[in-house]
């Protein structure tokens, strides 16, 4: 089975969860990284810094973990596909509403429909997707 | 003043924490995403275990938080409060799904994962800020 984790995996996904609870908890926001993300694009409201101070966060605290720890980052795709992958999650995020931590996360927590809706289409289409690159093309 | 200064600093401490939770997890590997999206192939359920302990905590949190009427650096919650499933939902939670799978990043990962300066983090994040600014002028940001 690959190269299966299940204590980093779960330890990660507490640092996660606890990451969602303060956001929710100071901020009183879903911790969903596309939305906050795609809200710096506009540069129009009012919390430009907020966002920026949040995205500033998760790649330093991801940096100092990936540093020290010696992680492997492997990204397997070739460049066409890599830009092509980008260009659909940035636009398909933001006509979705949401992401792997907005509905993925914050949304079941709050056993909102849609997100369920949205998290079960965007695993189901990504095995698909992965299930044809891989075994049949 | 000093609420807005410390708006900013709960915002960088809960994404240091966001950001050291997905390295811990091992999420800010492409490959191994890929493992758990393969399920045909060489399986590597990490990504479940992932998912639980973050529900473990994030259930409770939105459970219990919101009784407490405000949020401690702001007047009111801000959550979200469409209800319809409609197509926009569903159409672009889908093509969200076939760049995930072609890469194996979502948008956390790959942001948190740029410290590396690795050329393909950066060239996914370029393109995928591309693809959101592309909406924004297409269809309007509302969220």
């Amino acid at each position: 089975m690959g190269d299966f984790s299940p204590v980093g995996g779960f330890v990660g996904g507490l640092l996660i969860g606890l990451a969602v609870a303060l956001v929710l908890l100071l901020n009183g926001r879903v911790a969903g990284i596309s939305g906050i993300v795609g809200g710096l694009l506009t540069l129009r409201t009012g919390d430009t810094i907020w966002r920026a101070a949040f995205v500033a966060g998760l790649v330093l605290g991801a940096l100092g973990y990936l540093s020290a720890a010696d992680v492997p980052v492997r990204v397997l795709a070739p460049l066409p596909a890599i830009l092509a992958g980008g260009l659909l999650v940035g636009f398909g995020t933001r006509l979705g509403s949401g992401c792997t931590s907005g509905h993925g996360l914050c949304g079941m927590a709050r056993l909102s429909r849609r997100s369920m809706v949205a998290t079960a289409t965007f695993f189901g289409v990504a095995m698909l997707t992965v299930f044809l690159t891989r075994h049949v093309f | 003043m000093a609420s807005k200064v410390l708006r900013v600093v709960a915002a960088l401490g809960s994404g240091l924490v966001f950001g050291l939770g997905l390295a811990v997890s091992g999420m800010t590997n492409p490959a191994k995403v890929i493992g758990f999206l393969d399920v045909a192939g060489d399986w590597d359920p990490t990504l479940a275990f992932v998912m639980g302990g973050a529900l473990l905590v994030a259930v409770p949190a939105y459970r219990f938080i919101p009784k407490r009427g405000r949020p401690v650096l702001e007047a009111e919650f801000s959550l979200p409060k469409k209800k319809a499933i409609d197509a926009p939902l569903v159409g672009g939670s889908a093509l969200f799904g076939v760049g995930w799978g072609l890469v194996g990043f979502c948008p956390g990962p790959a942001i948190a994962a740029l410290g590396t300066g690795l050329l393909p983090v950066f060239a996914f994040v370029a393109a995928m800020l591309a693809g959101m600014a592309l909406h924004n002028r297409l269809r309007g940001s509302d969220s």
